[in-house]
């Protein structure tokens, strides 16, 4: 089973990112993960290679993002069953972000799925949503701190 | 697209359409579709969606919906008989 450095404590969190043109993504990833981190979770971002290139150029020590691949390789280690967590966060802003969300509720049965739907217009994606998970929303381009706000209070973290 | 975009595909629906409207527009246009789920290896790779994902199939041309996270899922056509043949021993008829 793969797995990345840290205390794991409270188990693997894995952290699904969408296409990086909405600029608050990559803000609230690293957000996301060093609080999980803190938490004592073992994080793992998968994304496409311009999020993570972007995510890598941000963290160059991966003190925060300790573990990445790219989706494909990440949504085969999960079919295949060398990858599991106990929660799984989908940060989605268009239709392939729902897809994507609805795949891991799929492949990911047992985990707590958080999908965070955010972007310019995040109302009518929530509704694309007819699958058990939590769902943070919150129309949210440029300024990540409304969301941050709300992402604090699902997970309890201290803002 | 990986391996997948190194086939000759034909491209259906273009990009930017919405899952639901993929498996519609399968399930509206051709006479022989199956379902499976996320997941389920079609052309060596594992296809993603909101599942039930269909397939349609016409003649030795597979139907499926193929999502990338900067553009959403748009519907491919790619001929091949032994893929093909897979899909309706391994698929399912019913939701």
């Amino acid at each position: 089973m793969t797995s990345e450095s840290g205390s794991n404590t409270r188990g693997n969190a894995l952290i699904v990112l969408g296409c990086p043109e909405v600029p608050i993504q990559q803000a609230l990833a690293l957000h996301v993960s060093y609080s999980l981190m803190k938490q004592g979770f073992t994080t793992h971002i998968t994304g496409n290679p311009a999020v993570l290139n972007l995510l890598r150029v941000s963290d160059p020590e991966k003190r925060y993002l300790p573990g990445m691949n790219v989706l494909e390789k990440c949504i085969e280690e999960i079919v295949e069953k060398k990858r599991d967590c106990n929660l799984c966060i989908v940060f989605a802003h268009s239709d392939a972000g729902i897809t994507y969300a609805a795949t891991m509720r799929h492949l990911l049965p047992a985990s707590r799925l958080v999908v965070i739907i955010f972007g310019k217009d995040p109302e009518p994606l929530a509704l694309l949503i007819d699958f058990p998970c939590e769902k943070i929303v919150e129309k949210a381009v440029h300024n990540p701190m409304q969301l941050r706000k709300k992402i604090n209070e699902v997970f309890r973290w201290a803002a | 697209m990986g391996c997948i975009e190194n086939l000759q595909y034909e491209m259906i629906l273009p990009l930017g359409a919405s899952f639901k409207e993929c498996r519609e527009y399968v399930e509206k246009n051709f006479s022989e579709f199956w379902y499976v789920d996320p997941g389920y290896k079609i052309f060596d790779e594992y296809i993603i969606g909101l599942p039930p994902i269909a397939l349609g199939i016409d003649g030795a041309k597979i139907i499926f919906p193929y999502t990338k996270p900067c553009h959403g899922t748009y519907l491919l056509a790619i001929e091949d008989a032994d893929e093909a043949a897979r899909i309706r021993k391994t698929a399912r008829k019913k939701k």
